[in-house]
């Protein structure tokens, strides 16, 4: 029995950490979705983008990690004001499923720059976040537990806190939520569209930068990184597209509950559960909870 | 009729020769107005008449295609959101303009927005002087909600609260600028009896004990000619009168449209 127990709990966590992984990547979704109303189809890629700049600057010019990680927010950054002046300045007041179709567009464009700029081969990502099995569960308690999803989880954690103060304790967090409420009543107290839609774009280019290098130390850098957005989908509909909570506890949950349902029920339908558990449970929040667990009921008065 | 016991001084903003068309719709002829420092003015007219488009060319909503706006005695072309709040020009919305998801409190907060100075690097770590200025700011916030008497609903989320008290918060919000003109679209449109008077009173004290200069829009005739200085009346996008209230009662052309002309 000791061996079953331990292996629930290797599961369990191997589960909790993946689940950050999901967070990561849904946590820009929110991010973007609570202050424009935009559902960012394009952040996936982001991701990707992000990680490819990163090993790029890295392999071609040479720089150590912190500094490539560095000159990455950078990059992020004007990302984020060049869609900004290209994109959504011209798409104020437009219908949010105009807006969803320009980052599908955006989406393209992205990948299509990173393949040109940085190549299509597959890159190893290493800016020294330990690798392999913590040596001293695996010795005393023979449970398996890579150290890189414990640095995943304590970097999701550390975001997570610092972007949940950010965004209820101070004046930008309060006009991001503003923007996002209504865009002329913003106008009217001198929130400034333009500054808003910058940073919040930057803060998600930030967050898919945290995404990428995890997942791209854990996997490898490659065109399938931009997939992870469709792991992504099934978090924000059970944490809620506008909770930044949200988005951490449908990651654990998902995380947790895929494994789970492999290991339980997979021998029953003949495995591979991990891989559409998530979309499952998704629809079933959609049928009975439609604004996921956290996420804003919508109230209108009639 | 209410006394008045500020002065009513020079032009605060005029708009001169404005027009404004959305397409084939002429919403606004070369219309000429003034406002004038410490005074409350009252633009009427019927349904359609270009009311609220004018608000929407002073705040910088809109910009007409002909004409220019002076405010302050700076002459523009045409105004922009950003330039009016700062220069300070606030205002609310026909149809309730809040921010739903967010406490009575956080949305009268956002008024501060343009006050508040941290750089985004304090914010982001909440800490020293973003802390400090987070309190400065809020204490001011306190007085306006006293002032208002909404006290009782600080913390609730606005989306909750009924349909007067969500006027009386974007009220608020609007003062929360500290503005020196303030553009009200009907401020009292869906009350009840009571309600009105006190959002009357609002407006009455705002003016008196702040000073604001206040232009609103408003249907109910018995508010307009008991609480504004000066009434100007458009129909169909033009200017049919400029003036007290009893001037513009006894107008011909504002009794014709309001009343109709006999076809003899």
């Amino acid at each position: 029995m000791g061996g079953d127990f331990l292996f629930f709990i290797e599961a369990t966590v191997s589960g909790l950490t993946a689940g950050v992984m999901y967070s990561l990547v849904a946590l820009g979704f929110v991010l973007i979705f609570k202050a424009s109303g935009i559902f960012n189809f394009a952040q996936g890629v982001m991701a990707l983008f992000a990680a490819l700049t990163l090993v790029g600057l890295m392999e071609k010019f040479g720089l150590a990690p912190w500094v490539a990680i560095i000159a990455t927010v950078g990059v992020m950054i004007v990302l984020a004001w060049l869609i900004e002046r290209l994109v959504l300045q011209h798409m104020v007041n437009q219908d949010p499923i105009i807006l969803f179709m320009s980052t599908i567009g955006l989406a393209y464009v992205l990948e299509g720059l990173g393949d040109i700029l940085w190549g299509s081969d597959v890159k190893v990502l290493d800016i020294g976040i330990p690798q392999g099995a913590l040596d001293w569960l695996l010795d005393d308690y023979g449970i398996y537990i890579e150290k890189l999803e414990i640095v995943a989880a304590a970097t999701g954690a550390v975001l997570v806190m610092v972007l949940a103060v950010f965004f209820s304790k101070t004046r930008i967090g309060r006009a991001l939520r503003a923007v996002a409420d209504d865009h002329q009543a913003a106008l009217s107290v001198g929130i400034s569209l333009r500054t808003i839609w910058v940073i919040v774009w930057s803060v998600a280019g930030i967050v898919a930068l945290v995404a990428g290098i995890m997942w791209g130390s854990k996997s490898g850098v490659q065109f399938s990184l931009s997939l992870i957005a469709l792991k992504a989908l099934p978090v924000l509909i059970l944490g809620g597209f506008t909770s930044i909570p949200g988005a951490i506890v449908g990651g654990l949950i998902i995380g947790v509950g895929e494994k789970w349902a492999e290991i339980y029920f997979g021998s029953l339908v003949g495995g591979a559960i991990e891989n559409w558990f998530a979309y499952v449970l998704a629809l079933a929040f959609l049928l009975f909870r439609p604004q996921g667990l956290f996420g804003e009921k919508i109230i209108e008065r009639v | 009729m209410t006394e008045h016991r500020r002065i009513v001084g020079d032009t605060l903003l005029k708009v001169e020769n404005i027009s404004l068309g959305f397409g084939g719709v002429q919403a606004l002829s070369n219309i000429s107005l003034e406002i004038r420092e410490h005074e409350i003015l009252a633009i009427i007219g019927p349904n359609g008449a270009g009311k609220t488009s004018m608000l929407n060319v002073i705040n910088g909503f809109y910009h007409p295609q002909e004409g220019a706006i002076t405010f302050k005695g700076e002459v523009r072309r045409a105004m922009r959101p950003y330039i009016a709040a700062k220069q300070g020009i606030a205002r609310t919305f026909q149809n309730v303009a809040l921010f739903r998801g967010m406490s009575t409190l956080d949305n009268i907060m956002t008024g501060r927005n343009l006050r508040m100075q941290s750089s985004f690097l304090w914010q982001t770590l909440y800490y020293g002087p973003a802390r400090r200025e987070e309190m400065v700011h809020r204490r001011r916030v306190e007085e306006i909600i006293d002032f208002l008497e909404i006290q009782a609903i600080r913390r609730t989320p606005v989306g909750r609260l009924p349909y007067g008290l969500q006027k009386r918060v974007e009220l608020a919000r609007a003062l929360a600028m500290e503005p020196e003109l303030l553009l009200l679209d009907e401020p009292m449109a869906g009350m009840n009896v009571e309600e009105k008077e006190d959002m009357c009173r609002f407006v009455i004290d705002v003016n008196e004990q702040f000073g604001t200069t206040i232009a609103l829009i408003e249907h109910d005739m018995g508010v307009v000619m008991d609480i504004s200085d000066r009434v100007v009346v458009l129909d169909y996008g033009r200017k049919l009168a400029d003036g007290t209230p009893d001037e513009v009662r006894a107008n011909q052309n504002v009794i014709d449209a309001y009343l109709g002309v006999p076809h003899a």
